[in-house]
């Protein structure tokens, strides 16, 4: 129980192209772990892989001990495993309170139901109250999601994926587009998630992720280039290669 | 466990009543042209139940965003069914509707699993293609459906046993009207209801819907079942009133006519169905009647215009006039 997620040997191709070569790793309960790397690296399609919305070459993903390589993407979230959309991905006429009504219900097991209203359950109600609370959301409950401000859309986004209570939480880019002076509630707000939940976050904002991770992934072309701790991580001469190479461009 | 909260709240009171309001303005528009239009009843009858099969493509389209253009195959399955019913089995009325509502969902069980497979215009393809295919079975089917000449003498016997179907259509029109305010009932209801709030997820991103755990596929079928039954009640009811089926309740055009009365009115609330479908019904009425041949050009501006104008539909007119006034 609670060894959380391990990764054997996950490869993953789009026709000749490699995105994800022989990727081995552990995500164990309660780590934060950052997955860094440049445009393209795979980071996106290594997440889509946990998820299961890509279906991998070969290799084998566990949960817990659990073989979960074979499941669809709705029973993944079940078992587990939840992820933030790198480009902001709510449901926009519907109000904050709606969209997260959504992964509540669908997590209790009521979505199917026809002749009850959706808003009558008084549990799940508090829920949305507060799960706003937790993100500083609840003043946006009753406006349509498109009338936002994408850093708040990005807050809601995140709290659409905690909605389902998972026990590996991906996250990624989570700041991504949002104006720097709004960050710092996204980093608040991971640094405050419940300290047995696995984080994966993929992020470019070095700032942001020696923040929160305590361990670092680095890939480079679908490969795991090197793994460590932070100040490993920037200290090490390929990866400020790789960075300062980066940065030039 | 989650329980449910309990139903005395005054919130709650209000929203339940909520739920009635588009049958009770259907009920009373309906009262309104009983008796404004007493000899118009058969046209009458005919709008009620082209709401009906509109209603029913409204929750598929508007609230789960799936567009097709075969929705004329679960309204022809409908009526053959009651036809066949009525002219072999029983003349009830009633019973002709529920098996009519059966044959639609089980034409939509069928055609969706595979239909709900795809997207966009292979799904459109897809659902004109299995129109046309019943409609080529219905006219060689002669033993059953009477090919090319239809079913026709369809009698039914009297409402619940006591009102008699009378020659100027005053129990068809009552009949009709009650069948579509309860199905607006049923709506509203879904509407309102996690499986309702879970379509409009699906037609807001669908990918979002499946990263949060839900069987998108499954519930598609569902709600193409649930809309299939609706638009075989409404083919029944043709076949009843009418005493007739043809091959031409598979007719592509119908499928069509259904989009654009929907577009017109609006998709995604029920009233947008029930105003697209008077507004294009009526039109067309005067239209061809003064011109028989040309009455599509009429048809077709209106349809340019509001989409141009009011994307969203009739229903939108009013908060786009208010925008629009605020702007000035
Ligand atoms: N569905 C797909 N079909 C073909 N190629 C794809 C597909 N999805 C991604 N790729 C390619 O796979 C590579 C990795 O893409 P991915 O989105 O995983 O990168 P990333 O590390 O998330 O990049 P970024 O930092 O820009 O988000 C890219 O070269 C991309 O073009
Ligand atoms: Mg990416």
């Amino acid at each position: 129980m609670g060894d959380g997620l391990a990764i054997v040997g996950l490869t993953k191709s789009f026709g000749g192209l490699q995105v994800a070569r022989d990727l081995t790793l552990t995500l164990p309960q309660g780590s934060r772990t950052a997955l860094i790397g440049p445009n393209g690296a795979g980071k996106t399609t290594f997440a889509n892989l946990l998820t299961g919305v890509l279906k991998p070459t070969s290799g084998k993903i566990m949960l817990d001990g659990q073989d979960i390589g074979s499941l669809n993407e709705a029973a993944r979230v079940r078992a587990g495993i939840a992820k933030t959309f790198q480009i902001t991905n709510l449901f926009r006429d519907l109000s904050v309170r709606e969209n997260l009504r959504l992964p509540i219900l669908e997590r209790e097991g009521c979505t199917h139901h026809i002749f009850r209203r959706a808003d009558g359950w008084r549990d799940i109600e508090a829920e949305i109250t507060e799960l706003m609370l937790e993100l500083n959301i609840q003043s946006l409950a009753d406006k349509p999601v498109r009338d936002l401000a994408y850093g708040q859309q990005r807050l809601v986004e995140l709290a659409l994926t905690l909605a389902v209570k998972p026990k590996v939480l991906i996250l990624d880019e989570p700041a991504a587009g949002v104006p720097s002076t709004e960050s710092h509630l996204i980093v608040e707000a991971i640094k405050r998630l419940p300290s047995d939940l696995s984080v994966l976050i993929i992020e470019h904002d070095m700032q942001l992720v020696f923040e929160v991770a305590n361990r670092i992934i680095v890939l480079v072309n679908g490969a795991i280039l090197m793994e460590g701790t932070p100040d490993e991580v920037v200290t090490n001469d390929r990866v400020r290669e790789l960075y300062l190479g980066a940065a030039h461009v | 466990m989650t329980t449910p909260v309990l139903s005395s709240s005054p919130r709650r009171a209000a929203t339940s009543l909520s739920v009635l309001l588009p049958s009770v303005c259907v009920l009373a528009g309906a009262a309104l042209a009983f008796l404004m239009f007493p000899y118009d009843l058969s046209f009458l009858t005919r709008i009620v139940i082209m709401m009906i099969f509109v209603v029913s493509f409204d929750l598929i389209l508007g609230q789960a965003g799936i567009a097709t253009l075969g929705h004329a195959a679960m309204y022809g399955c409908g009526a053959y069914a009651a036809g066949l019913i009525a002219l072999h089995l029983s003349p009830d009325p009633i019973l002709g509707l529920a098996i009519g509502a059966v044959a639609g969902a089980v034409m939509a069980w069928i055609s969706g699993l595979i239909l709900l497979r795809t997207h966009g215009i292979t799904l459109l393809m897809i659902s004109i293609a299995m129109t046309m295919v019943l409609q080529e079975a219905a006219s060689q089917a002669r033993w059953l459906t009477g090919g090319a000449d239809g079913l026709a003498g369809i009698t039914v016997s009297p409402l619940l046993g006591l009102f008699e179907f009378d020659f100027v259509g005053q129990v068809a029109f009552i009949y009709s009207v009650s069948v579509l305010a309860g199905v607006l009932l049923l709506c509203q209801i879904l509407i309102s209801s996690p499986f309702g709030l879970a379509l409009r997820g699906i037609e807001g991103s669908a990918s979002r819907m499946r990263a949060i755990g839900t069987p998108v596929y499954r519930r598609k079928v569902t709600v193409y079942v649930i809309a299939g039954a609706i638009a075989g009640i409404a083919g029944a009811l043709t076949a009843q009133v009418t005493g007739l089926v043809g091959i031409e309740v598979f007719n592509f055009s119908l499928s069509a006519d259904v989009m654009v009365m929907l577009i017109l009115g609006g998709a995604g609330r029920l009233y947008g169905a029930l105003i697209g479908t008077l507004l294009f019904m009526v039109v067309h009425h005067l239209a061809a009647s003064v011109d028989p041949f040309n009455w599509l050009f009429v048809i077709g501006f209106m349809l340019i215009l509001v989409v141009f104008v009011l994307p969203k539909g009739l229903i939108s007119l009013p908060t786009r006039v208010t925008q629009l006034l605020r702007r000035t």
